[in-house]
């Protein structure tokens, strides 16, 4: 099963839209509970890094018997230092992002903890990739 | 514990998402960092925070919360009523500071 969702830059209202849709069709899907409270929490933090940092995106799904693929792409400022951007506490979030509770940068390590597998590439000036790879029946 | 008990003991105010007045507490989280929620707050806690906005909603939903504590007499923003409505996820003041709720809620909790 594939989905593909768009994601605003700067549009904080919608923020987490993307996310909710596919939790739904996770749970539609009877996904295993733990599997999709830990995919949540990895998607939203990468689809409020678009809408934060990044000018306009996509996140798209891919679900099958063994695994969730996640990809989102985006067209935006790229990040200079990937694995500075991992580190717990970076964030470049404006004051403004900040005040609302945003910006604390915890989202790449949110994320990071929450998926099998990630890989982050970027180029700068043109936009950021985000992959991130969790396995359905591992654990269980 | 049920959201109306918690009201009810507590004198707390209602705000919105009233049909989500039965939920379940089953603990607490104290935060103004929304990805410090989203890592770390788990199913059927009550959020209690400063922070009056929509995507405090957003959160709340995607962790399944029971409920958001507005602090401090805090009102929450018209579009974060609104989501609270429509997602059924109840949205509670205190004019009180955190520290104190808090400390209310985990006595009542921890029995
Ligand atoms: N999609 C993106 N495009 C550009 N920069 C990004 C993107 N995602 C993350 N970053 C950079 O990495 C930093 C850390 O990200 P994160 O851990 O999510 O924290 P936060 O979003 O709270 O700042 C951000 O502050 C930003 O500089
Ligand atoms: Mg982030």
């Amino acid at each position: 099963m594939h989905y593909e969702y768009a994601i605003e830059g700067g549009n904080f209202s919608k923020a987490g839209l993307a996310s909710s849709e596919v939790k739904k069709k996770l749970r539609q899907l009877n996904v295993d509970n733990q599997v999709v409270k830990r995919v949540v929490v990895a998607l939203y933090e990468a689809e409020v890094n678009i809408v934060a940092h990044a000018y306009n995106g996509t996140m798209n799904v891919e679900i099958d018997e063994e695994k969730i693929l996640l990809v989102l792409q985006d067209s935006g400022p790229g990040i200079p230092d990937i694995e500075k951007a991992m580190e717990e506490g970076y964030s470049t979030a404006s004051p403004e992002v900040r005040e609302m509770g945003f910006g604390a940068g915890m989202g790449l390590s949110n994320i990071k903890k929450n998926v099998d597998h990630l890989d982050i590439s970027s180029e700068i000036g043109k936009g950021t990739r985000v992959e991130m790879i969790t396995y359905i029946n591992r654990g269980r | 514990m049920k959201v109306s008990e918690l009201v009810n003991n507590l004198g707390l105010k209602v705000y919105s998402g009233e049909s989500g007045i039965d939920k379940e507490v089953e603990g607490g989280y104290v935060s103004d960092l929304l990805s410090d929620v989203m890592g770390n707050a788990d199913t059927g806690m009550a959020w209690i925070t400063l922070q009056t906005h929509k995507n405090v909603m957003a959160i709340a939903s995607l962790k399944d919360l029971a409920c958001v504590i507005l602090v401090k007499g805090l009102e929450p923003d018209p579009d974060m009523a609104a989501q609270s409505d429509k997602e059924g996820i109840p949205v509670l003041g205190t004019s009180g500071q955190a520290f104190e709720i808090t400390g209310k809620l985990y006595e009542m909790i921890k029995k």
